[in-house]
């Protein structure tokens, strides 16, 4: 320092390591969460403005997307989250096999998601090329599966960690339960983008 | 593995402070040496010194497009460019001031004080830090190379189609545009993640949250607003690309898509923009006024309180961009009211500033007499600001001259004359050095006269009808005399900034050297000598009050007990700044920077091919993999909770 101190407290038995709001690591995630948000809350905007120049929605000619695909992906993400409250639950207790437990049951289940996410593509009744439309509807469905995506491809590499001997630092069961975290925000996205993609066609024809 | 004792490991303290305790600490932060420490270094100085200076290039790269459009604007009928080249010219020149230099020079001002400003070892989330900046830098190159390749992008820094879509911009220059938008927009982003969380997380014991320093809260709340509104012009360039590469229909109205659906979105982000490149200057005037007045800033709540109500009312007005689209009457209404509105909160801050000099006893070095140019120019910007606001006056007003005098008053007035009185004032913080005095007196006159002489004419020249973005206007229309002044103007003030530029080198390996306080200012970044060690602080500082040096002139009181032999950091809790954890900071790593270049060339290689999205994941999957993966044995603390 280049001023003169007094000394006036010590730090060195704080804790090294804390869940939720007192770690760095939540507040990133929480950011990032505000990053996506926004960038979903925008392409909600563009699809009612798309909306508000159509005739009908779909435009006619088109059928809605059909329900099955989109259907079932919604209700596996929203069991998904019995095994994600566990892992959270298990690395907030340092319950390491609880962890590999439920951290690979829930990657089964994304395997699972991915092939009825490409399933719903095939399902949309329309290609992105035929009109606005199409392109909107695409467009929302792919922001979605880009985030989900994204977010498994994080949870592999952090399950694979956790079975290295780098689960014994503290901080990796942080890292688990903040993925936890994540994973609420990737299935409570879906929920109006299931709405919107499916069912505002229907009501709107 | 050997367990340590919490009690073993080396920690600063009675026992450990002075010289070995600078020796223990730089040893653990220091980066690597040579070049290798060069491309793999976290410190948040380092990233903010290297984004300043490419920043500043990209201000001169920019500064000399606007001289070439001066040029050609001197006399009516020149022919010194063709309208193609001078359409890419303002395109690049529009896009490399707001993309390239404004906003980054910015975050990098923050990135470099906020962490000084709240006694912090180190900006959160370096990794991300380092990331951003080599993102930062391939956007630029993708743009400066294109525009040299004669691929520069031609459509305006707003890229509006359909000119810019596929009917019309044919080629790959909009597309250039789009991508450079991806690129700083991600960097951007990114360091608002860093600047939200490391304010929030690591302030100084004590430093609640109405201890900050302005220019804290002003990067607080830039960083919220870039969160909140790049998001909307990086789906919007993610749209237009799919429109030109794989035919989606988003903005093409034969397909029922719409193309003021670009506009809404882009202005969504555009007007906010704007706000995130001034606010910064309001803080830097915030600090400079309070130093060289020696009183802390006047009503404190109310200029903090107007820097959230400016970022709250940023995100209302957006649409004032598009009155001449035709809305309804109460969108005409609502959006003249709020732009009306911002001139309170801005009205505020300019008297709290002068009653903070009227009330004190003002020195006006260098920085100083920036601050008076700023207010001086902003005033006059907002008040023509507050002007077209009004409908009927902004489509007489529309693309005119008018316009790009008030957006240059506004941007440089209020943003780069306190940037330049930000360079001066912690000029010997980033050196070691004084900028020197005469020369930085010298170059403030020629730059503000220039200024004024470059910008005031083009108020007539836009109320006589001359319209912007034309490569030239014919004879007899009355707007040759005020032209050739503006160029006249362009070169004196192209004179003044290059005077500062010249200052700051020559300061740099000469200037006289400054000690850890020159200006006896009260913030915690001059408690620690100029330049700051790697590690910031040997000691966390403890605050009691919003001017801690000025408060505790005898003793600065300060917390011990971080380990010196590992990058730890001290949190603390968000409101109060009550000591709350230890956690690490990462080390240095090559990886953001392969991260980065992998990004790179997934995004220039997907304005060829939608095809080198996918496959460009799997580099940068595997070098975001190599960067997350713990490099080191894990060492558990036996510490309880």
């Amino acid at each position: 320092m280049s001023v003169p101190v007094k000394f006036s407290g010590d730090l060195a038995e704080l804790p090294t390591h804390a869940y939720g709001h007192r770690s760095l690591t939540w507040w990133g995630v929480v950011a990032f969460f505000m990053i996506e948000g926004a960038g979903f809350a925008f392409a909600i905007a563009s699809y009612f403005f798309l909306m508000g120049n159509e005739q009908g929605w779909p435009p006619s000619r088109f059928e809605p997307p059909s329900l099955l695909a989109g259907t079932l992906f919604t209700i596996v993400i929203l069991l998904s989250e019995i095994p994600n409250t566990l892992v959270k639950r298990a690395a907030e207790k340092k319950d390491l096999r609880a962890v590999h437990r439920y951290m690979l049951i829930l990657l089964a289940i994304c395997l699972v998601l991915g092939a009825l996410r490409a399933w719903e593509f095939l399902l949309l009744n329309v290609w992105w090329t035929d009109n606005a439309y199409g392109s909107i509807i695409w467009a929302l469905l792919f922001l979605h599966a880009t985030h989900f995506v994204t977010d498994f491809g994080d949870s592999v590499v952090l399950a694979a960690l956790m079975f290295t001997r780098h689960a014994a630092e503290s901080r990796r069961y942080v890292d688990v339960a903040e993925n936890a975290m994540y994973w609420r925000f990737v299935w409570l996205t879906w929920l109006p983008l299931y709405v919107l993609i499916y069912w505002v066609p229907r009501w709107a024809a | 593995m050997t367990v340590l004792s919490g009690k073993d490991l080396p920690r600063d303290g009675e026992m450990l402070q002075g010289v070995a305790l600078h020796a223990r600490l730089e040893a653990t932060w220091r980066r690597e040496p040579g070049f290798w420490g060069w491309l793999t270094t976290v410190d948040h100085k380092d990233v903010a010194r290297r984004y300043i200076v490419t920043a500043l290039i990209f201000l001169a790269l920019g500064g000399v497009l606007a001289l070439a459009m001066r040029l050609q604007l001197a006399k009516p009928e020149n022919a010194l460019m063709g309208p193609d080249r001078y359409n890419q010219i303002f395109t690049m020149h529009g896009t490399t001031m707001m993309f390239l230099f404004a906003v980054p020079v910015m975050e990098a001002m923050s990135v470099f004080l906020v962490p000084l400003m709240i006694g912090t070892r180190a900006i959160s989330f370096p990794r991300l830090n380092a990331f951003s900046y080599w993102v930062y830098l391939s956007g630029g190159l993708l743009l400066w190379v294109a525009f040299v390749l004669n691929v520069g992008p031609d459509v305006g820094w707003f890229a509006y189609p359909p000119l810019a879509g596929p009917e019309y911009g044919t080629g790959k220059r909009a597309d250039v545009w789009a991508q450079m938008v991806t690129f700083t927009e991600v960097a951007a982003l990114c360091i608002s993640v860093e600047i939200v969380a490391t304010i929030l997380k690591q302030r100084a014991p004590g430093m609640t949250l109405a201890r900050m320093p302005v220019f804290v809260w002003v990067s607080l709340v830039v960083s919220l607003m870039v969160i909140f509104s790049m998001p909307a012009v990086t789906l919007a360039s993610g749209f237009l690309l799919s429109d030109r590469l794989v035919g989606t229909h988003f903005f093409n109205p034969f397909e029922h898509g719409d193309a003021l659906l670009w506009q809404h979105l882009f202005w969504f982000f555009g007007h906010p923009e704007v706000y995130i490149i001034f606010l910064p200057g309001a803080g830097f005037v915030s600090e400079i006024v309070a130093t060289f007045s020696r009183r802390p800033v006047f009503a404190y709540p109310a200029v903090v309180l107007a820097v959230v109500a400016i970022g709250l009312l940023a995100f209302g007005l957006w649409v004032h961009h598009m009155f001449a689209t035709g809305l309804p009457r109460l969108g005409y209404s609502f959006f003249t009211a709020a732009s009306m509105a911002v001139a309170i909160p801005s009205g505020i801050q300019i008297f709290c500033w002068i009653a903070t000099m009227w009330s004190g006893r003002p020195r006006f070095e260098v920085p100083m007499l920036w601050v008076v140019g700023f207010i001086v120019t902003f005033v006059l910007g907002g008040i023509t600001g507050v002007m077209l606001a009004s409908v009927p006056l902004d489509l007489q007003l529309h693309d005119t001259y008018f316009v790009v005098a008030h957006f240059h008053y506004v941007l440089i007035g209020g943003a780069v004359f306190p940037l330049l009185g930000a360079f001066a004032y912690w000029f010997p913080k980033f050196t070691g050095r004084m900028m020197g005095d005469g020369l930085g007196r010298l170059s403030f006159w020629i730059t503000f006269v220039g200024f004024h002489l470059t910008f005031a004419p083009m108020h007539w020249t836009g109320v006589m009808g001359m319209p912007r973005r034309v490569y030239t206007y014919p004879v007899g229309m009355g707007w040759d005399q005020l032209n050739l002044l503006s160029t006249a103007g362009a070169f004196v003030l192209a004179t003044g900034v290059l005077l500062f530029l010249v200052n700051a080198a020559v300061s740099i390996a000469r200037g006289r050297v400054s000690g850890p306080n020159p200006w006896d200012a009260a913030g915690l970044e001059w408690a620690t000598s100029s330049p700051p060690p790697p590690y910031n602080f040997a000691h966390i500082p403890v605050v009691s009050s919003a001017s801690p040096l000025w408060d505790n002139r005898h003793h600065l009181p300060v917390m011990t007990g971080l380990r010196v032999d590992d990058r730890e950091l001290l949190l603390t809790t968000v409101m109060e700044a009550k000591p709350d954890l230890r956690e690490p900071s990462p080390e240095p790593t090559i990886w953001p920077l392969v991260a980065a270049a992998a990004t790179g060339g997934t995004f220039v290689a997907s304005i060829f091919t939608p095809w080198a999205v996918v496959i460009g994941a799997v580099p940068v999957a595997a070098a975001l993999t190599f960067w997350f993966w713990p490099k080191v044995a894990p060492t558990p603390e036996p510490v309880a909770e």
